[in-house]
């Protein structure tokens, strides 16, 4: 199993969500986080008195998936996400030992 | 001399009262005017200056300040005659032949107060984010007594000194802004500057705050400017239209200055600019001409958006721009009386330089500009410095950082994280507290 976790331009989170369910994903968890990549933030005036804004809003979107299905999650938020501007996110892959169901305690590929 | 009841004139009184009620809403728009441009870890420690304020000076203008102010006294202050707002049956003194009121006195009273009320309150912007609470109560209340009252008589009262040399402020330039933008000046001085300014960031927290706050403050100021006509004809009418139009000048002039400066027009910057107009009309709004307050909306809002370089030029930390707003802004006002002013729209004022007056009036204001400012900042300066020797002035440095919300009034404004909100937590105990101020932090730090 894997964990695909991507970090996303909020904007786009409604695109990739409709996006991963057409792919037949049942289930995300999505959080609203702050960083920067190269893209570096960006600055804003205030009575002309320059911010540097270095933590930029980003959605976290995660995404538990069989080892089978991950390249095509991936593509798939790679695809919907994309605005081809400075800022577009990352997405990245970690293998996952073990899932849970908590109602029912299914272990493994059956707790997707 | 006792005041002739049967000269009211019940549509005048009717308004002068309405009046009051708007620069009442003056200060709670004022509060969230500068709440807003405060951190979120301060905005409450804002709000609560201000309103107290509200308290502190109603109180003290009805046992004192007022009769300091209208008093009869000499040319600098008035006396006690009106203490405790005794003799109110009275003709006020000065208030005879062309200046006579067809109000009653006790009307002139609480519309008044109203303005002695927001011009400390105006102060509390330059000193925003460490001035201890209990320092700056004693301050207000010394304040109004020494400061406002004495000002309020030169300029106002028809006894006054400045008012006898014929200096003109119809409804307070030097009076409420000069007076409260040099009290700033001199306090964000007395105080120093805020822990990590200007390296460290001290955006905003809540723009739209400051935006509502200055429609209050537009709305407020037509009972501010028309209601110092002290009647309800021409001259409110023509205070009511100079008022507008000088704001929306200053609006558009400081978005332009904005626009080619820094590359965008801000919200943050449209509602300064409208403030910086309200300011600079307020001498004005019963002297000069419609198209002469488009004159002084360009200026003042034009010269306060360059005006707020000033405090990182010269290194003092005046937080939300008071100096450049309304010491600037009440300076340009107050001189624009002497360039602009004209008998067309008030018999009783004078012709400004461009309206075949001469030098003589423009001399006039510079003295009072001159005169508030010197002494408004000398006693405000040695004011605050001797509140200190008993009261520490600046809240100790982990406050600060803590968040005058927290550390002052126990409280926090917002409830930022939903593990801390609602009934998951307990309502007492110092767990709670501790709890919403980290997830306070979180939120400005983010």
């Amino acid at each position: 199993m894997k964990l695909v976790t991507a970090i996303i331009k909020p904007f786009k989170l409604d695109d990739v969500k409709a996006a991963l369910e057409t792919l037949g994903v049942v289930g995300l968890t999505v959080s609203e986080v702050r960083g920067y990549g190269r893209q570096k933030g960006h600055t804003e005036v205030y009575r002309g008195a320059e911010y540097t804004v270095d933590l930029v809003p980003k959605v976290r979107v995660e995404v538990l998936t069989d080892d089978l299905d991950a390249d095509k999650v991936v593509d798939t938020i790679t695809e919907s996400a994309r605005t081809g501007k400075i800022g577009d996110g990352k997405v990245w892959v970690v293998p996952v030992e073990t899932v849970v169901r908590v109602r029912t305690g299914e272990r493994g590929a059956d707790a997707l | 001399m006792p005041f002739d009841l049967t000269k009211i004139d019940t549509g005048a009184t009717a308004w002068v009262l309405a009046s009051a009620a708007l620069v009442l809403i003056m200060t709670p728009g004022l509060a969230f005017f500068y709440g807003g441009m405060v951190r979120a870890k301060h905005v409450l420690g804002m709000l609560m200056q201000n309103y107290v304020t509200i308290a502190l000076v109603s109180i003290v203008w009805v046992a004192c300040s007022f009769s300091l102010a209208f008093g009869k006294g000499n040319g600098f202050v008035g006396d006690l005659h009106f203490a405790g707002l005794n003799h109110m049956n009275e003709t006020l003194p000065g208030y005879v032949d062309n200046f006579a009121q067809v109000i009653p006195p006790i009307v002139f009273v609480v519309f008044q107060l109203m303005f002695a009320v927001i011009t400390p309150a105006l102060i509390t912007g330059s000193t925003a984010d460490r001035w201890k609470f209990g320092a700056f109560v004693p301050f207000i209340v010394l304040w109004s007594i020494l400061v406002y009252g004495p000002v309020a008589h030169w300029v106002f009262s028809p006894e006054g000194w400045l008012f006898k040399r014929g200096a003109l402020d119809f409804a307070g330039g030097t009076v409420v802004h000069i007076n409260a933008g040099s009290a700033g000046l001199a306090m964000a001085l007395v105080l120093g500057l805020r822990k990590g300014w200007p390296k460290e960031q001290m955006r905003p927290h809540n723009v739209p705050f400051t935006l509502l706050g200055a429609a209050l403050l537009w709305f407020g100021w037509f009972g501010f400017n028309a209601g110092s006509a002290l009647g309800a004809g021409n001259l409110a009418g023509y205070a009511f239209a100079n008022t507008n139009t000088a704001t929306a000048a200053a609006l558009l002039a400081w978005i332009a200055v904005e626009k080619l400066k820094y590359g965008k027009a801000t919200t943050l910057g449209a509602a300064s600019g409208a403030v910086a107009g309200l300011v600079a009309i307020t001498p004005c709004a019963g002297f000069v001409s419609p198209l002469g307050s488009i004159a002084v909306g360009v200026l003042a809002g034009a010269g306060c958006a360059l005006a707020v370089r000033l405090k990182t030029r010269l290194g003092f930390d005046d937080s939300l721009d008071v100096v450049a707003v309304h010491l600037v802004g009440g300076i340009i006002g107050s001189l624009c009386v002497g360039l602009l002013a004209t008998v067309d729209t008030n018999p009783l004022g004078a012709d400004g330089l461009f309206y075949g007056g001469g030098f003589s009036l423009l001399g006039k204001q510079a003295l009072a500009v001159v005169c508030v400012m010197t002494y408004s900042f000398t006693v405000s300066f040695i004011l605050g410095k001797g509140i200190n020797v008993f009261i520490k002035n600046r809240v100790p440095e982990e406050q600060e950082v803590e968040g005058l919300d927290l550390a002052l009034h126990g409280e926090t404004a917002y409830e930022f994280s939903t593990l801390t909100a609602g009934g998951g937590s307990s309502a007492v105990g110092p767990a709670h507290a501790t709890a919403s101020s980290a997830s306070a932090r979180e939120g400005v730090s983010a």
